[in-house]
């Protein structure tokens, strides 16, 4: 805290008789003491309620902490392995974490498979465009709390149209409890997923799309090439940074992500992701030190699988 | 027929086909809402299936129920929209008084470290929220923030102003810099170019950047549900409707009342500035 104060803080007094006696300051000087004082709010917010807890966490990580013993327990307390040794050995966390990474990875697939056909489809003009263009991001604008509510609405085995027409239409002998079963829940959290992200992409993706030059594809249609091979050798290669970019947005982005799930499932079902159950232990457990640690293990592996991940597809994304 | 003709007038098809399939799976589920939020609970349990209301079912009964106060046998909506309304413009407003400083000395001053705050706010963006949470949920029940809307909507700004400066920097950069050279070379200072030129010049970036924000704190969930929870006339709308639907006891349509109540106010403001929205968003995506 005290390393920003004195550039935007302490200079400008420190600064104010100086002028009219000596040399005015150079222009250039004047312009790193204007941009430091304008950005000092922005960083210091940032900061505050960013940094510092992102530090804090990992100090709590290590120390033995519940809500209860709170007032106890100083900043630097002492340290202990306890909190990292009983998150990696409680049942459930290896499983938590490759339900995780199969939510990712499904959830930022299927967005960008998504988006991509929607971007292709609405890429050039006709009538109802725009309308059309903006009823595909409504998935992604609304709030979070209705949309899941609505999901669970409509598969709900007794009130739910899916399982009204299901039964009606498609021939189904009893009601799917599609959020609540092991079988179907994920996969269907995941779907949920490509459905309310697939926008994102789709921005993205529309974007780039329309930056291609109109002459390659007029080229390419001269020499012969039919539609199906115009995307995959013209538009692909053109999406493909673009894609790369998307993959790694997304699936960091998923891997994160506590609402969806929490909302639609709670976690139960086979689909507890490591955001729900760092909740679980802040909340129901009041086990902060726990909670902090798999917070810890979150960001760690987060932070290798986009290693691995720039290391196979850096040059693209940059 | 060769294989252009064929793949040309068959793809022509598939795209009209596909353009309906996307608007039905991101149309419908908005479309089921307003119609489960106009039928009785009793018609709805005879048949789930139905897709159009009746003449004689239409109902206003499950709005009247949801927005009364609570006093009143009513869910307390109201209050809740009080809330979240009250939290969303804070935070917009807050939020853009420190990012637009902000985004401006990065786009256009040169200082030390300015390289670094780019990267900076990319990684708070994508930092896990729920890392924050913790150390957030502590400070907050220590200092007795826990249960009061000052402490989500300093949450707020934090989780918006990343992509708000993002978002204004790229366009304060589109600004001719030769405009605010002539307002400088007329006398005006620092603060009087970014009044006088720049501020009005990015008027429509500053819009979206202000639509984003109060949508973002109007939709949040995670930190209401962490900070609020007890607190059950603090609710913003979104944690009262979904603290609301894990019981049994409120009918769900009229819940579904209470969703339209929360999408309504985010999907009106957003079909009426989406271009400025869509364009904001992606404003610098070409370069990547």
């Amino acid at each position: 805290m005290t390393t920003t104060a004195p550039g935007p803080g302490r200079s400008p007094t420190r600064e104010r008789p100086a002028p009219p006696r000596r040399r005015p300051l150079t222009l250039r000087r004047r312009e790193s003491r204007a941009g430091l004082a304008l950005v000092a709010p922005t960083l210091l917010v940032t900061i505050a309620v960013i940094g510092i807890p992102i530090v804090w966490t990992l100090v709590l990580a290590f120390q033995r902490v519940r809500l209860a013993t709170l007032r106890k327990t100083g900043l630097f307390g002492e340290f202990t392995m306890d909190n990292i040794d009983r998150v990696l050995h409680t049942p459930g966390f290896a499983e938590t974490l490759w339900v995780t990474l199969i939510y990712s990875i499904g959830g930022t697939v299927g967005s960008i498979l998504l988006g991509l056909v929607a971007a292709l489809v609405v890429r050039r003009p006709f009538r109802g465009r725009t309308l059309v263009r903006a009823s595909m991001l409504l998935p992604y604008v609304a709030p979070v709390v209705a949309v899941t509510f609505v999901w669970q609405v409509m598969l709900d085995p007794q009130l739910g149209i899916v399982n009204a027409w299901g039964q009606r239409l498609l021939g189904w002998d009893a009601p799917v409890p599609f959020l609540t079963q092991e079988s179907t829940a994920l996969a269907t959290v995941i779907v949920f997923e490509a459905w309310r992200y697939f926008p994102f992409a789709f921005l993205f993706l529309l974007a780039r799309l329309q930056a291609v030059p109109g002459e390659l594809e007029e080229a390419a249609r001269v020499d012969g090439a039919t539609p199906t091979q115009r995307f995959r050798h013209i538009l692909l290669p053109q999406l493909l940074p673009v894609i790369a970019l998307l993959g790694v947005l997304r699936f960091i982005m998923t891997f994160n992500k506590f609402d969806d799930v929490y909302l639609l499932t709670g976690g139960a079902a086979g689909t507890e992701v490591v955001s729900v159950r760092v909740y679980e232990f802040l909340t129901a457990r009041t086990d902060i030190g726990a909670a902090a640690a798999q917070a810890v293990v979150l960001a760690v592996v987060l932070i290798v699988f986009v290693l691995i991940y720039l290391r196979f597809f850096g040059r693209r994304v940059s | 027929m060769d294989r252009d003709v064929v793949e040309t007038v068959s793809l022509r098809w598939l795209r009209r086909l596909v353009i309906a399939g996307f608007l039905a799976i991101t149309v419908f589920p908005f479309y089921y809402m307003l119609v489960l939020s106009v039928r009785p609970i009793e018609r709805l349990l005879l048949d789930p299936g139905a897709l159009v209301v009746g003449f004689g079912e239409l109902t206003v009964a499950t709005y009247a129920e949801v927005l009364k106060a609570t006093d009143d046998g009513g869910q307390g909506f109201l209050t809740f929209i009080r809330n979240s309304g009250l939290v969303a413009v804070a935070a917009t407003v807050l939020t853009l008084l420190v990012a637009i400083p902000g985004a401006y000395a990065v786009a256009r001053l040169r200082f030390f470290g300015r390289r670094q705050v780019d990267f900076l706010f990319l990684a708070v963006y994508l930092f896990p929220s729920i890392v924050i949470a913790i150390p957030l949920f502590v400070v907050f029940t220590r200092a007795g923030l826990r249960g009061s809307l000052f402490g989500l909507v300093l949450v707020y700004i934090s989780q918006t102003l990343p992509v708000s400066v993002y978002m204004l920097k790229n366009y304060f950069e589109t600004i001719p810099v030769s405009l605010e050279e002539s307002a400088a070379i007329d006398g005006a200072g620092r603060l009087g170019i970014i009044r006088r030129v720049s501020l009005p010049l990015a008027m429509p970036s500053i819009m979206a950047v202000a639509l984003y924000d109060f949508m973002i704190a109007w939709n949040e969930f995670l930190f209401a549900l962490l900070f609020l929870v007890d607190k059950p006339n603090r609710w913003t709308v979104s944690l009262g409707l979904s603290l609301l639907a894990d019981g049994v006891e409120v009918p769900k349509t009229v819940l579904m009342a209470g969703s339209v109540v929360l999408t309504l106010p985010i999907v009106i403001l957003f079909f009426a500035s989406e271009r400025l929205l869509t364009e904001g968003l992606t404003s610098g995506a070409e370069k990547g």
